[in-house]
């Protein structure tokens, strides 16, 4: 965007630092370089008078929405009355930034044309934010299944002298058989098996 | 309830003392009975059950009683065209201010009878003993512009003479953060719903000074906000959710099941606070501090009184307090719009086949009934009252323009 005439000053806040990260970076990639980040509304009044923004990304599920929105209503706080994008936006980017768990603010009299680019780009930071933490949970949960199996699989070779492959072979029968998890039914031995186990140690 | 007909309706809600009927709707199988799959989604801010609205992820929900009003005046940002087919109960508010602000208005009479007129003035001295101290002026929050606490803290200051806009300062904070706030002196009070008032006293970091329920008896809280085009496309199935409410309202009110109540508003997933707080709010005996416990008639009223009715006279009153504050011009169309918001025929044709009491008008002149009094009714029959304002005045809506200009002295 090398012809802008001033470039747009924008404000983040997110409590989640992480997600404030990816979007910073992100329209910083795109170019856009006054960008303040806020992670608390700690002074908040403060920060949004010396950022001057044109321009206010929130992540949807802030508790403190509607106290935000009063102060940008009441504009004390900010120099140039604000109003949520949507005014300048059509009913599909407003559906998906509400899908993607961002909604944002812009001043009066800004062009939709300058906007649209940045609520584009957190709206897919918000998206892609989403899909990294999911990912996080499944590697995470996959981890545990994997330990799982491996403690049922050690406790069915020595109580029923199974070499390795036949106690998992063993664990996927059972699974399939009862159309459950393998990692089920590998907590569920374990459990059991802490149950029955002799009371030697 | 005759059809096996299956309505999937998605609602949105905040976690508050008032989202009883919409939690035992679903919990008590009320809505089920009435072919309805109802899902109830927990959010964090008014803002965003507003935004998930306009976009149709909730078809309805619970809202503070003039945001609807807001939103069809084109107040808010994505105002989508919302109507009140159903109020969820009357009152459930307190005002609670921080001790150090309790022991200053004490000195000045006030007294833990919770009496508005008394707390009033007793704030008042203490606020124009303040006023030689150079010190900053004192900070009241509440939740949201548009909010039943916004209007209630502003009338019982003006009423007590003092000047909401000028001689306090008014905030909006999320009420799970007030008796933090409170307590760490951010602000020095708060106009909240429960449990937040009481989370205040328990901790021992506020008082109690007045409650809605005393500064305007029997007034309306919070609505149904039902999305227009979805009430139009859908309206069998709004009529079915209307009856499993109003049953819900029903078996709210009765003091045995409180208890059960309290349980289920406590789980983790609605207001996920202590059963001893919540049960506080629905029987009215609440812990005001420092002194203990009282006992507050009216204090929430869920099925009484006319609780669900959605009275176009409640609206205009949020409209002329909308006037009164600076967020609204006052014009015969926009007083058309807040009138046309609430819905009362909506809510007679749905509630009809339960037999219950629905009264004979739309509007009604609030603060004329001093003493529970009969009206008329179709079903069974109905009292409403006492519905007084403490300053003894009246809001007749046919003196809509009479009552605007009069408040603005």
């Amino acid at each position: 965007m090398p012809e802008r005439p001033s470039p747009l000053s924008i404000l983040i806040i997110d409590e989640n630092r992480l997600r404030a990260a990816v979007i910073e970076d992100g329209l910083r990639d795109a170019g856009y370089s006054n960008l303040t980040v806020v992670n608390d509304v700690q002074g908040i009044a403060r920060k949004i008078a010396d950022s001057a923004p044109d321009v206010i990304v929130i992540d949807l599920g802030n508790p403190n929405r509607d106290m935000l929105e009063s102060m940008f209503q009441l504009s004390r706080a900010v120099k140039r009355p604000i109003a949520m994008f949507v005014d300048r936006a059509d009913q599909a980017s407003i559906e998906a930034a509400v899908e993607a768990g961002v909604s944002a603010y812009v001043v009066d009299g800004l062009k939709r044309e300058r906007v649209k680019p940045i609520i584009d780009m957190a709206i897919s930071r918000f998206n892609a934010f989403a899909r990294m933490a999911r990912e996080l949970d499944e590697a995470r949960s996959q981890l545990e299944s994997r330990k799982l199996i491996d403690r049922a699989k050690g406790i069915l070779m020595s109580t029923r002298g199974l070499n390795e492959s036949d106690a998992y072979a063993l664990l996927r029968k059972t699974a399939m058989n009862q159309n459950r998890k393998i990692s089920d039914i590998a907590e569920s031995l374990i459990t059991a098996a802490g149950l029955l186990a002799p009371p030697e140690e | 309830m005759s059809a096996k007909s299956n309505h999937e309706i998605v609602a949105g809600f905040m976690p508050l003392l008032d989202s009883a009927i919409l939690v035992a709707a679903k919990e008590r199988g009320f809505a089920a009975d009435e072919g309805i799959d109802l899902r109830l989604i927990r959010e964090t801010s008014w803002a965003s059950i507003r935004d998930r609205m306009a976009v149709g992820h909730f078809q309805v929900a619970h809202l503070l009683a003039p945001m609807p009003i807001a939103a069809n005046l084109g107040l808010t940002p994505l105002a989508a065209k919302t109507i009140a087919p159903i109020a969820l109960g009357l009152g459930g508010n307190a005002v609670t201010v921080s001790n150090a602000l309790w022991a200053q208005m004490a000195e000045h009479g006030a007294t833990a009878s919770l009496d508005p007129a008394l707390a009033g003035r007793a704030l008042r001295l203490t606020i124009s003993q303040r006023e030689g101290d150079w010190v900053p002026p004192l900070k009241f929050a509440v939740v949201h512009p548009f909010s039943g606490h916004n209007y209630e803290l502003r009338y019982w200051l003006a009423a007590s003479g003092i000047a909401p806009d000028r001689e306090v300062e008014i905030v909006i904070l999320p009420p799970p953060l007030m008796a933090d706030a409170l307590a760490a002196g951010t602000i020095d009070g708060y106009c909240v719903g429960e449990p937040w008032s009481t989370a205040a006293t328990t901790a021992g970091v506020g008082h109690i000074a007045t409650v809605k329920a005393a500064i305007w008896r029997s007034s309306p809280e919070k609505v149904l906000g039902a999305a227009a085009n979805w009430a139009e496309r859908e309206p069998d199935a709004l009529a079915a959710l209307l009856r499993a409410l109003c049953l819900a309202a029903q078996w709210c009110s009765s003091a045995e099941n409180h208890e059960e109540l309290a349980q289920m508003l406590a789980e983790p997933n609605y207001v996920a606070r202590p059963a001893d707080w919540l049960l506080r709010g629905l029987s009215g005996k609440l812990d005001v501090g420092g002194e203990g416990t009282k006992s507050i008639e009216d204090f929430f009223v869920p099925f009484a009184k006319g609780a669900t009715f959605p009275w176009k006279s409640h609206a205009l009153w949020f409209y002329s307090q909308m006037v009164r504050w600076g967020q609204a011009a006052h014009t015969p169309e926009n007083a058309a719009i807040a009138r046309e918001t609430y819905r009362p025929d909506i809510y007679r044709s749905a509630l009809k086949p339960l037999g219950i009491a629905l009264p004979a008008a739309n509007a009604k002149v609030e603060g004329a009934l001093r003493t529970p009094t009969p009206v008329g009714s179709t079903g069974a029959s109905l009292t409403l009252g006492p519905d007084g304002f403490f300053d003894g005045a009246l809001f007749d809506p046919d003196k809509l323009d009479q009552y605007i200009d009069a408040q603005k002295l």
